[in-house]
């Protein structure tokens, strides 16, 4: 492990402990969204649409009403006209994803629901909705969204960002361009270019559970939910507004999260399981069956990107040109924008253009997974970079080192970077054994890097100390990785008492103060804080209380290991404990509040080493060593650091060789299950080796930066870096499967 | 409508639910029986997160039809503890952190309890083997192989 700087002897931050939650998820006992049942409580059941785009005729539902069990059956105009109301567009969109009005956009499109008192009975119902389409034709793809003369998702919609606006409607929703020096100069300077097209499709972030949602609702129009989300906060506000009604009309508790991984800080069944409980003046769950999590959710946006760059002999980028498209889905808001912003953020390019659209097609809409946009956009400049190493006959690991952003360099997105540790993370690779390793026959390695911002939002935590000196974390920020773990070592390490003192819980949304969603790598850096802040004023609170038995002031109070002392040791000390059970006599019960807006965040860099063997026979490759080096400013919790590390790695191999979209030329979703979308299994693997690189952030107290997800930023390029070492074959579209393998070697032969 | 009676043995307690045919058992461990520790993950076998071992064999929940087990001996996650004390499986899972998010966990540990059974020696490839049938988007799965490794050893007494 490289540690870049001593841990100043904490006793608790940086520690191994068992997570808070661990014995409820290896006994069973854990609720998941899915797990709750309530007395009376009704299944649902939701119809899809199964075309990609079709206007909605006419929707009857009296079959359905008369059914055996059924209680209720809701469609769009359960809900109120968004528009009409003069909601934001993004309100409006997000109301439409959740409920179809006048056209779906999508296979798998909600346009009706059910509940009926047992599953058997909502499925039948669901099948007996009558739904009248007339189809339109659909487009898949952003070449053919992009086209002339493509028949358009939304019919009014201007392309955002070109100056003067275009006059005339198309599915290209904005444009982004960042830009800076003058790429003639630049690429005129250059000694090697090299120019690539790379495609790739959409993915899924695949969390094991799939969405869950009961309601209960009371006929005063108040109602209870219980959800597995990366944010209860986030879901109480976008089921209001579905539902026209206030945020504190609806109390959210956060079930335990079956993974996330962004796919579940949107909303799809609340507001339906609301309005189904509404009508049927009953409890209802709604849990997706696996094809409809593919079909209708996440999933990340498909790609064209093309890169152009040129390097100097002495491996100095000279310019950059990259041009993306992005897959939105049916409604705008593809990651295009962070992609413009990340892809060349590694480095200090003086001569570069980032061109990016954001375009709708006929797929479920896309949702936020793991770095949203990053990865494909790094799959194509590390690739390209991997290239022009080559071309000048430059070690990869040097070429990133002679261009790598430090303190000071201003970053292709604009502000200056703070203290960052991308160089240590090339000297991690560097100086671990894995990078010397011998490789065997048909074998390769790659290296990649990646950037990620990290996210800081907002966040509330509570700490309230027992009347025997443990003490209760409150927060509100869903725990999907083992957060739990960290707040309460982070408490620890402030209250100066055991971490098996403190109980850290996720409270609703009426318990605990605002929370943003689970995301953006954000928890330990921005709830910790607030969970710091928290403990400071509760430290605060117990020298005042000390100084107040002693009779002295408040400065002559020192709060060490878990106790007042005494500046000058005049009186014995007074535990955490003493003071607990002294509560009552010195000013009532000890808890503290803090909410914050985010300081500081630290920004995240990642890189990696992989080495793939190829089998030229068949073309299945196989990682059989992988390293991946970060930078964590501060490890908190080493093992789930370790653990988010880890899985980005993974999510980025299946990424790289196995997993995709696959529609039919109707629009239909292909391989709506786990046996055709392979995501990767525990015989497919190697152990990833973790080197956690520790170069604080300066702006959080115990110098956290994000770790959650600029792990799945490098592998794609890794992966196919490695492939181009064993067999020289640089592979542009992604998964690299056996398939485009053998037709690269083909083609390589010819 | 008729239902069927079922008599079965749950974690060592002789347990009678009444069940649709068409209801899968694991719908009615968690509906009828009440024990929600078996999860779905996907409803068609792919994913391993409903696994329990039926009559010491490790089955996919939500591939069997509840009558089908009627006379037979069951075991979920729920009944991995030993009045109290935790398997080694499931010690080793808390130590090593291998887990994230939870939800493929009940299967992992039924899974592996399965492997041990048969084979107290793994080595890591048989281990990788046989967990290929759980999937896990969290950890990578390494932490998950290693926590097996750690209770193997644990369980030969090493």
């Amino acid at each position: 492990m490289a540690v870049v700087e001593e841990n100043p002897g904490y006793k608790w931050v940086g520690t191994r402990p068992i997570r808070p939650d661990g014995l409820e998820k290896v006994t069973g006992k854990a609720q998941f969204g899915a797990d709750l049942m309530l007395p009376g409580m009704l299944f649902g059941k939701v119809v899809r649409s199964p075309h990609a785009h079709a206007r909605i005729i006419s929707i009857d539902t009296t079959a359905a009403e008369a059914m055996v069990g059924v209680k209720a059956v809701i469609t769009g105009s359960d809900f109120p006209d968004l528009a009409a109301n003069g909601a934001h567009p993004s309100e409006i969109d997000v109301a439409n994803n959740t409920i179809a009005r006048e056209k779906v956009l999508y296979e798998g499109h909600v346009v009706a629901a059910v509940a009926a008192t047992t599953r058997d009975q909502a499925e039948a119902a669901a099948k007996a909705v009558e739904v009248t389409y007339e189809i339109l034709p659909h487009v898949l793809t952003v070449d053919e969204a992009m086209a002339d003369d493509a028949p358009l998702l939304h019919e009014g919609m201007i392309t955002k960002g070109v100056d003067p606006a275009p006059e005339e409607a198309s599915n290209v929703a904005s444009k982004i361009l960042h830009e800076r020096g003058d790429l003639d100069q630049g690429f005129g300077e250059a000694d090697a270019v090299v120019e690539r097209e790379f495609t790739t499709k959409p993915v899924h972030q695949g969390y094991i559970e799939p969405h869950a949602a009961v309601a209960d609702a009371n006929s005063d129009g108040r109602a209870h939910i219980w959800c597995s989300s990366q944010g209860h906060f986030q879901m109480r506000a976008y089921s209001a507004s579905v539902l026209g009604i206030s945020p504190g009309m609806l109390k959210v508790t956060a079930a335990e999260i079956g993974g996330g991984f962004g796919g579940k800080t949107v909303i799809y069944l609340e507001p339906l399981a609301v309005r189904l409980s509404q009508r049927a003046g009953r409890p209802v769950k709604l849990v997706m069956d696996r094809d409809e999590v593919f079909r209708a959710t996440g999933p990340t946006s498909g790609t064209r990107i093309k890169v152009k760059m040129g390097v100097s002999k002495d491996g100095k980028i000279t310019a950059a040109e990259v041009w993306m498209a992005y897959e939105a889905g049916a409604y705008a808001g593809s990651p295009v924008g962070a992609a413009g912003m990340t892809a060349i953020a590694c480095y200090d390019i003086p001569n570069f253009v980032v061109e990016g659209y954001d375009v709708v097609c006929n797929k479920p809409r896309v949702a936020a997974y793991r770095a949203p946009g990053a990865p494909m956009a790094a799959f194509a400049v590390e690739s390209v970079l991997d290239e022009l190493a080559r071309d000048i006959g430059m070690d990869p690991i040097e070429i990133r080192l002679a261009n790598a952003a430090v303190e000071g360099t201003q970053a292709s997105y604009g502000p200056k970077f703070p203290r960052i540790g991308f160089v240590e993370t090339l000297e991690a690779i560097k100086d671990h054994p894995n990078y010397t390793a011998e490789l065997g026959p048909n074998q390769g390695r790659g290296i990649a890097a990646g950037f990620w911002f990290n996210a800081g939002m907002m966040s509330s935590a509570t700490v309230h100390i027992n009347e025997n000196g443990t003490a209760t974390v409150v927060t509100g920020s869903p725990d999907i990785g083992g957060s739990r773990q960290s707040m309460a070592l982070m408490a620890a390490e402030e209250l100066g008492i055991p971490y098996e003192s403190i109980k850290a819980v996720v409270a609703d949304t009426e318990t605990v103060g605002f929370n943003d969603v689970t995301g953006g790598s954000r928890v330990t850096l921005a709830t910790g804080a607030a969970v710091v802040d928290a403990c400071r004023l509760i430290v605060e609170d117990l020298r005042a209380r000390a100084a107040k038995t002693w009779d002295v002031e408040l400065d002559q109070v020192e709060w060490v290991d878990g106790q007042a002392q005494h500046a000058e040791g005049a009186q014995p000390p007074l535990s955490l404990k003493d003071l607990a059970a002294k509560s009552g006599r010195t000013g009532g019960p000890i808890s503290a509040n803090a909410s914050l807006n985010s300081r500081g965040v630290g920004a995240g860099f990642s890189t990696q080493l992989c080495d793939v063997e190829v089998d030229p026979e068949t073309g299945v490759t196989r990682v059989v060593r992988y390293l991946t080096a970060q930078d964590a400013g501060r490890a908190i919790s080493p093992d789930y650091v370790e653990g988010q590390m880890q899985g980005g790695v993974v999510q980025g191999i299946g990424w790289a060789l196995s997993e995709e979209y696959i529609h039919d030329s109707d629009g239909v979703m292909e391989n709506p299950g786990f046996l055709d979308y392979r995501i990767p299994v525990a015989s497919d693997l190697p152990m990833i080796d973790c080197a956690i690189v520790e170069v604080p952030n300066p702006a959080h107290p115990y110098g956290v930066r994000g770790v959650g997800e600029v792990g799945i930023v490098p592998p794609m390029a890794a992966v196919g870096n490695a492939i181009n070492d064993a067999l020289d074959v640089r592979m542009t579209d992604l998964p690299m499967s056996p398939v485009k393998i053998l037709e690269a070697l083909n083609d390589q032969g010819d | 409508m008729a239902r069927t009676h079922v008599t079965t043995v749950v974690n060592g307690d002789e347990t009678e639910f009444l069940t649709e045919d068409s209801t899968s058992l694991l719908n009615a461990l968690r509906d009828e029986v009440g024990l929600t520790g078996a999860k779905e993950g996907c409803g068609t076998g792919d994913c391993g997160a409903c696994s329990v071992m039926v009559d010491d064999k490790v089955t996919c929940a939500c591939l069997v039809f509840a009558p089908e087990v009627d006379g037979s001996t069951i075991l979920t996650v729920e009944g991995l503890a030993d009045s109290g004390e935790l398997h080694p499986l499931q010690q080793c899972f808390l130590e090593g952190a291998a887990l994230q998010c939870g939800i493929c966990t009940p299967g992992f540990l039924i899974s592996a309890k399965a492997l041990l059974d048969r084979n107290p020696d793994p080595t890591e490839t048989e281990i990788r083997y046989a967990l290929a049938g759980n999937l896990c988007r969290c950890t990578g799965y390494d932490k998950i192989i290693r926590a097996v490794q750690e209770a193997a050893r644990e369980m030969r007494g090493q």
